[in-house]
């Protein structure tokens, strides 16, 4: 069995009360820390521990909390990113409801350690009942003293606080969610500066994603080494992976990084392989946001090599035939999935995410989207296919936030990899719109 | 005794060095070469949102996105993405690239393409036109030719109280009113609401803005989206004559362009520097209810803005200079712009640009205008 580092004790029952968290050895990360270590060896075994951030860039976590200015008399915020909105990423949630006490021991730690006394929990609006879940959780952590003034007599306050955003992906960027904190309409800031320079009220500010926040108990527990000995090269410790899409046995699972894509895709213990009768087709790995990977190139990476679940793995070479690891949303197609209705639809929630801030992609995303649904409708022509792919070349990387290369690349990928598909929607107007009708390859044109 | 000069920053924009104080944006430092210099206006990043009185702005049309091949002196990596360069400040020993770069020229053309595949085209019937910063933008920096098959977004037209009227159809999202508002009032009645291509400029359930400078919007407003009631369809730019005046004012400086028709005065704004920025905000008073030439004291000609239609042959293919490259880019890519056009008024280009380019978009929208 895999190493389990956030969902070894998931399944107990009665996890999510603080009785029954407490007695499988939990917020002894917090007696550790606050009694026995200084913030700043909690820093140095974060950074030791090499987790990378699990939101979806891979920043790593250590590196980021020691960028964290710390002018004096100004007060230090630590966020936690619990927006989680991407299409295909489900795993903040599972791991919030079933685990509550886990986060806020993390939020204490990492706290400790930035030298914070109110931190944020920013949970995406539609999970109401998560943020009942959290809430009574702090109330319990609060009333045994974990939380709140003089923690555990160490002299420590933290006031711990979840606020429900208002139900828009953008506010999970991490300027837009600050923007959103302070009451604001949610538009992503321009960077530089940076939160940690500049972030909620305008102080030095950390926002981590659940996930990343949740290794940190583990981490004081048993060292940042031990944490970097899971995994392979700097892809340390464990990551969990929501799968969804054509396969067996879709749902949430901790991996060891360096666990290869093949055994994850078809092992038992995962994914248990495509569903019956069905093969391969494509995987999304990352989430909605990444480019999305032809079947030759997911077990396998352009030279030959195994692909391993791994950020270095994942991404190997390039946007020419790689991917990212992302945020862990493993979206898997088989061949009843047309990728063009696929891209379409990817593309139909960037329009409709977009903060409208800056024209590329304001304007850009709802014309792509409208390009492919003209494609997908059947009246598109081959012109339109260069267009999107230049639509695309102009929004990346000229945008304020990543929103606008993710609206990008998945439309880029799929037209790098699938062409011939969206070709034959062009060509062949009347099959291609057809229920249910997929191109087949170009046997199934005769 | 020596004087103490603060540290200068020494930077390289297009081949031209220029000394800059730190803080200083790359805007500004390229504004300060054509300052000195006037044959090199054409080298100024566009500006579609940044609007310099006004805090907060800029950031994001992405008009103004430049490269930048070298960081600094002591770190010479080049910066790996474009960069706004309305906001983002020099180091000492920076090398930037607008003009001379075709990375910078292809954006700058998706921008242009960007800002019109939702917008009415319909500057015959816009009051704006003739001193329309997207015309220009468009005209300097854009193909000849939309590659945009969809259905436009519209928007319903609304009136913000009695003299200001938003046609968000036109409107390109770069905020400048909402600074305003926000920094000439202390209640937040002027926002954005939805997000975006659906995202609007609002005053919340139509609430008027009422306060005494609320007419600062039209002027800070860069197309034809916020514009003056009392000027509604009254006349062209072009057929109007600006003059400073100024008069005793117990709200604002009282500092003004009137804009006149033969002996009337149609339309009273506040003067806009170079750059077509607002320096000095004018109150209500002034800009609507102050429409006779005894009102004022006359100070003689505006000085016409670079901007402006007024300016001679503005629109006269020969004359206008655009950076070579941009043209060799837009020759390479795109079919030849048509510039053998013959002038002969100012009028004539304007109408005949109209003609050409918005036909059927202007044809929808005077019937809708009618309506
Ligand atoms: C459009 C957009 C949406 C995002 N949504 C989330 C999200 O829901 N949850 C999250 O943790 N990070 C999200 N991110 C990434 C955050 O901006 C940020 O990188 C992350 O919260 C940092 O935490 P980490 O370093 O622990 O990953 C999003 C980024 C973008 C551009
Ligand atoms: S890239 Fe899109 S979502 Fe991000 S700031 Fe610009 S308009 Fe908003
Ligand atoms: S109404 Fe004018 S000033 Fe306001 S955001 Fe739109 S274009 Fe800018
Ligand atoms: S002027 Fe710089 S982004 Fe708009």
């Amino acid at each position: 069995m895999a190493k389990k580092i956030l969902t070894e004790y998931i399944n107990v029952p009665g996890i999510d009360t603080f009785e029954v968290y407490r007695k499988h050895g939990g917020y002894t990360a917090v007696e550790k820390a606050l009694k026995t270590m200084t913030p700043e060896e909690v820093v140095e075994e974060a950074k030791k521990s090499g987790v990378r951030g699990r939101g979806g860039a891979g920043f790593p976590m250590g590196m980021k909390w020691s960028f964290l200015a710390k002018p004096e008399g100004v007060p230090r915020y630590l966020v936690c990113n619990a927006d989680e909105s991407e299409p295909g990423t489900f795993k903040d949630h599972h791991l919030m409801k079933e685990l509550p006490h886990l986060l806020i021991e993390g939020m204490i730690v990492s706290s400790f350690a930035l030298g914070a006394h109110k931190s944020f929990i920013y949970v995406r609006g539609e999970l109401m009942y998560v943020i009942r879940i959290l809430e009574k959780a702090i109330e319990e952590a609060k009333e045994k003293g974990f939380l709140g003034k003089n923690i555990l007599g160490t002299g420590y306050d933290l006031e711990l606080v979840v606020q429900p955003g208002g139900g828009a992906y953008i506010c999970g960027e991490e300027t837009a969610l600050l923007e959103s904190l302070e009451g604001k309409r949610g538009n992503p800031r321009n960077k530089p500066p940076f939160p940690a320079i500049k972030g909620l009220y305008q102080s030095p500010t950390v926002v981590n994603n659940v996930e990343s926040i949740s290794n940190m108990p583990w981490i004081i527990n048993n060292g940042g080494d031990a944490y970097a000995a899971i995994g392979v090269g700097r892809s340390t410790g464990t990551k969990l992976i929501s799968a969804s899409g054509h396969i067996r046995k879709p749902g949430v699972y901790e991996i060891e990084l360096g666990v290869s894509v093949d055994e994850f895709l078809n092992s038992d213990e995962y994914c248990g392989g495509v569903r019956d009768g069905h093969y391969l087709k494509a995987l999304v790995a990352g989430g909605s946001s990444v480019p999305i990977l032809p079947a030759h190139l997911i077990t396998k990476t352009a030279n030959g090599e195994d692909r391993l679940m791994t950020y270095e793995s994942l991404s190997d070479g390039g946007f020419a035939t790689g991917s990212m690891l992302g945020s862990g949303g493993f979206i898997v197609f088989d061949e009843t999935a047309c990728i063009v209705r696929n891209t379409w639809n990817f593309s139909r929630f960037y329009h409709h995410e977009s903060c409208g801030q800056c024209s590329p992609c304001r304007e850009g995303t709802g014309w792509m989207e409208k390009v492919l649904h003209r494609l997908e409708h059947g009246h598109g022509s081959m012109h339109d296919i260069d267009l999107l792919v230049d639509i695309s070349k102009k929004i990346e990387g000229n945008t304020i936030c990543p929103l606008g290369d993710a609206a990008a690349w998945p439309v880029a990928s799929a037209i790098r990899h699938f062409r011939e598909e969206f070709e034959w929607h062009v060509t062949h107007p009347h099959e291609a719109t057809q229920p249910g009708a997929v191109y087949m390859g170009s046997a199934a044109l005769v | 005794m020596e004087e103490t000069k603060p540290n200068l920053f020494k930077i390289t924009f297009d081949g031209i060095e220029v000394e800059v104080e730190p803080g200083t944006t790359i805007m500004q430092a390229a504004r300060k070469i054509a300052e000195a210099d006037r044959s090199h206006d054409a080298l100024v990043p566009p500006a579609m949102c940044y609007y310099e009185p006004l805090k907060g702005t800029g950031g994001k049309c992405r008009a103004c996105l430049v490269k930048v091949t070298q960081g600094s002196a002591k770190d010479t990596r080049p910066m790996p993405k474009l960069v706004p360069s309305c906001i983002t400040q020099v180091q000492d020993g920076m090398v930037v690239e607008n003009t001379t770069n075709p990375a910078v020229l292809e954006a700058r053309k998706g921008v242009v393409e960007f800002l019109l595949i939702n917008h009415p085209l319909d500057c015959p019937v816009c009051d704006q036109a003739g001193e329309c910063h997207l015309q220009d933008f468009a005209y300097e920096h854009g193909a000849a030719k939309t590659r945009y098959e969809e259905e436009r977004r519209t928007f319903d037209r609304h009136d913000l109280g009695p003299y200001i009227q938003l046609h968000m159809t036109r409107c390109i999202l770069c905020y400048r009113c909402v600074f305003t508002a926000d920094q000439i009032t202390n209640k937040r009645v002027h926002g954005v609401m939805h997000r975006g291509d659906a995202a609007e400029i609002s005053t919340y359930i139509e609430k008027a803005i009422d306060n005494d400078f609320s007419g600062n919007v039209i002027d800070v407003c860069p197309v034809g989206a916020l514009t003056d009631k009392t000027f509604r369809f009254k006349n062209r730019v072009w057929f109007t004559k600006p003059v400073d005046a100024h008069r005793d004012c117990p709200t604002c400086s009282g500092n003004v362009t009137l804009w006149y028709r033969g002996e009337e005065v149609i339309r009273v704004t506040a003067r806009k520097n170079e750059w077509g920025e607002v320096k000095e905000f004018i109150c209500n008073t002034c800009r609507f209810e102050k429409k006779n030439t005894s009102d004022w004291t006359i100070e003689g000609p505006a000085k016409v803005l670079r901007s402006s239609v007024i300016s001679a042959n503005k629109y006269r293919a020969d004359l206008v200079k655009k950076p070579d490259f941009a043209l060799k880019l837009a020759n390479s890519q795109y079919k030849p712009i048509d510039d053998s056009r013959s002038y002969t008024t100012d009028q004539d280009q304007i109408r005949q640009l109209s003609i050409e380019n918005n036909d059927k978009a202007n044809h929808r929208s005077q019937l809708a205008d009618k309506n």
